[in-house]
C-alpha cells in the first residue's frame, strides 16, 4: 500500500477520486445555490442553507469535503514540483498549441485561482455564518434559522466588483474542468478510443453548466437590482 | 511535390560538449538545399561544411533512417520530430521548411535522457523500463503458428498497435511533464492483450511503473501531447489500458 500512495498512478488516483468527490459537492452547490434566484423573499433559500447546515448527514460530508480539497491541493503541488523537476533544463521553444488544450496545460494555474477564489469565498460567506456568527435570525415556516439570503442577496445587490469576481470564480471553474472531468475518468481508467470522444463531451457539457450555472447567480443580481 | 531549392537556410543548434558542459545555441548558414532532402540529410550537408571549415560537426543521434528503428530525436522549432505529423525525424523533409527561416533545433530535453553531446541523448532509461518487465518468460518452444493462438481480432489488432512503439521517447519529449506513460503503456497494453503475456500482466504493470517512477519521468496529466507527437500514433486509450492494469492488480495486492 505503502508504494501505491507514492507511486504516479497512485497519486493520480487520488487527484481523480478527489476531484470525483468535488465534482458531486459542486452539482449539490449549484442545485442550492440556484433557489437564491428562484424566490426573492429568501424562503426557498433560507431553508435550503438551513437543511444542510443542520442535517446529519451533511453535517458528516462537510469535513470529507474540507479533506478532499485539502488532497486534491496537496496531491496537485506535490504532482507538479515533481513534473516541474523532470525537465531540469528547459526547452527554449515550444510549441503545443495543437497537441495539447490550453486548460490541460494550465490546470495548477487554474487550480490556484480557484484557491484565492475559494478563500474570498470562505471570509465571504462561510465564516460569518460559522464562525464570527455575525449574521441575523429570520422565521421561516415556524422555524428559526439563519438569514443566509440576505447575506448573500446583499452581497451581490451591492457590489458589481464582487458580483464579476464570482462570475470570473465559475468560468474559471468552468474551463479547470473541460480537462479535469474526462481526465479523471482516464486516470480511473475508465476511456478507451470510443468512450473517450463521449466522455469529453460530457465532460464539456458538465464544465459548462457549471460555469453558467453559478455565473447566473450574481448576473441575476445585477440585472434585476 | 515539385522540387524546390531553398537558398538560404539558418540552423540554430544546441552545442554542448558533454553530459556536464553548459550548452549554448550556435547558428550555421546552409545554402542551396533541395526541397526533396530530407532534414538529416541537411545535417549532414552541413557537417561537411563544418569539417571542411575545420570546425566540429554536429553530434545527432540516427541509423535506419526509415523510420522504423526510434534512434533518430530531436526537438525542431519547438516539437518533437519536427513540424509533420506521424513521422519521426529521418522522415521530415526540407520541404516543410520555408526559404530563409531559422531553424531552432534542440535535443529531447528530460532529465531521465542526459545529453551525450550536442543534439545526442542517452536513452537507457527505456531500456531499464523494458528490463523491468516489458517481456513474456517464455524460454523454449519453437515459434507458434499464428493461427493457432486463441485471441480475437479486435485485440489481435489493438496489440499489433501497441507493438507499433519504436521506444523513440518523442512522447517524453513532448510531454510537459516528462512522462513516459505513452511508452510504458504501449508495451503494457500491448502484451496484456495477448495470451502469451496476459499471464505477467499484474506483475509487469507494477514493475515497470515503479522503474519509470524510480527513473524521474514525471507524473502524467492526460494533456494527451504525446499521442500527436508519436510518429507511430499510439494512443492514449493505451495510458487507460495501463492505468486499470495497475489499479486491479494494487487491488489483487
Ligand atoms: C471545486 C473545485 C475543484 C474541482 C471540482 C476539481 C476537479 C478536478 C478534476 C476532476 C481533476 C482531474 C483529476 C485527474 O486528472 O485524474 C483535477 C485536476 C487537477 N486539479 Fe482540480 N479541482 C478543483 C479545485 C482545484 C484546486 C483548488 C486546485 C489547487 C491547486 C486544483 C489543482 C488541480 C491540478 C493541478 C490538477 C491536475 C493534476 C494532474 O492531472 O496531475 N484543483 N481537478
Ligand atoms: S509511444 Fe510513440 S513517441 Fe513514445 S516512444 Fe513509442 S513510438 Fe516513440
Ligand atoms: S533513424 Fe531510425 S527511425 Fe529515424
Amino acid at each position: 500500500m505503502s508504494n501505491f500512495v507514492s507511486s504516479s498512478i497512485g497519486k493520480k488516483f487520488f487527484m481523480s477520486i478527489t476531484g470525483f468527490f468535488l465534482m458531486m459537492f459542486l452539482l449539490v452547490h449549484l442545485s442550492i445555490n440556484l433557489l437564491l434566484i428562484f424566490d426573492d423573499s429568501g424562503e426557498l433559500f433560507n431553508m435550503g442553507a438551513h437543511f444542510m447546515g443542520t442535517n446529519p448527514l451533511i453535517r458528516i460530508v462537510e469535513p470529507i469535503l474540507a479533506i478532499g480539497f485539502i488532497l486534491h491541493m496537496a496531491y496537485a503541488v506535490y504532482l507538479t514540483w515533481q513534473n516541474m523537476k523532470a525537465r531540469p533544463v528547459d526547452y527554449k521553444q515550444v510549441n503545443q498549441k495543437e497537441a495539447s488544450t490550453w486548460a490541460s496545460r494550465n490546470m495548477f494555474v487554474l487550480g490556484l485561482l480557484i484557491t484565492s477564489f475559494l478563500v474570498l469565498h470562505i471570509m465571504n460567506f462561510y465564516w460569518k455564518l460559522k464562525i464570527e456568527k455575525s449574521v441575523g435570525l429570520v422565521m421561516v415556516s415556524g422555524a428559526e434559522m439563519h438569514d443566509a439570503y440576505t447575506l448573500v442577496a446583499g452581497l451581490f445587490k451591492s457590489s458589481l466588483a464582487y458580483d464579476l469576481v464570482y462570475i470570473f470564480g465559475a468560468i474559471v471553474l468552468g474551463i479547470h474542468l473541460t480537462h479535469g472531468f474526462w481526465s479523471a475518468f482516464q486516470t480511473m481508467g475508465w476511456s478507451g478510443n470510443l468512450w473517450r470522444k463521449r466522455i469529453e463531451f460530457v465532460g464539456n457539457v458538465f464544465a459548462i453548466i457549471i460555469a453558467i450555472g453559478f455565473s447566473i447567480i450574481p448576473l441575476y443580481f445585477i440585472i434585476r437590482f | 511535390m515539385s522540387e524546390k531549392i531553398l537558398k538560404e537556410i539558418k540552423v540554430r543548434v544546441w552545442k554542448q560538449k558533454n553530459s556536464t558542459a553548459k550548452g549554448k545555441f550556435e547558428t550555421y548558414t546552409v545554402h542551396n538545399i533541395s526541397t526533396d532532402t530530407s532534414f538529416l540529410e541537411m545535417l549532414d550537408i552541413l557537417n561537411m561544411q563544418l569539417v571542411e571549415e575545420g570546425k566540429e560537426p554536429i553530434v545527432f543521434d540516427h541509423d535506419c533512417r526509415e523510420g522504423i528503428c526510434g534512434t533518430c530525436s530531436l526537438f525542431i522549432n519547438g516539437r518533437a520530430h519536427g513540424p509533420d505529423d506521424d513521422i519521426t525525424t529521418c522522415q521530415l523533409h526540407m520541404r516543410k521548411f520555408k526559404d530563409g527561416e531559422t531553424i531552432t533545433v534542440e535535443p529531447f530535453r528530460v532529465g531521465a535522457f542526459p545529453v551525450i553531446k550536442d543534439l545526442m541523448v542517452d536513452r537507457t532509461a527505456f531500456e531499464k523500463i523494458l528490463q523491468a518487465g516489458g517481456f513474456v518468460s517464455v524460454n523454449t518452444g519453437g515459434i507458434p503458428d499464428g493461427n493457432a493462438i486463441p485471441i480475437s481480432y479486435d485485440d489481435a489488432e489493438a496489440a499489433m498497435d501497441a507493438a507499433s512503439c519504436i521506444g523513440c521517447g518523442a512522447c517524453v519529449a513532448t510531454c510537459k511533464n516528462s512522462s513516459a506513460m505513452l511508452f510504458v503503456s504501449a508495451k503494457v497494453s500491448h502484451l496484456a492483450r495477448l495470451p502469451q503475456g496476459k499471464i505477467e500482466a499484474s506483475r509487469r504493470a507494477k514493475a515497470m511503473v515503479a522503474k519509470m517512477d524510480e527513473l524521474g519521468f514525471g507524473n502524467c496529466s492526460n494533456t494527451g501531447a504525446c499521442e500527436v507527437e508519436c510518429p507511430k500514433g499510439i494512443s492514449i486509450a493505451n495510458i487507460a489500458t495501463l492505468n486499470r492494469e495497475y489499479l486491479m492488480a494494487k487491488i489483487k495486492d
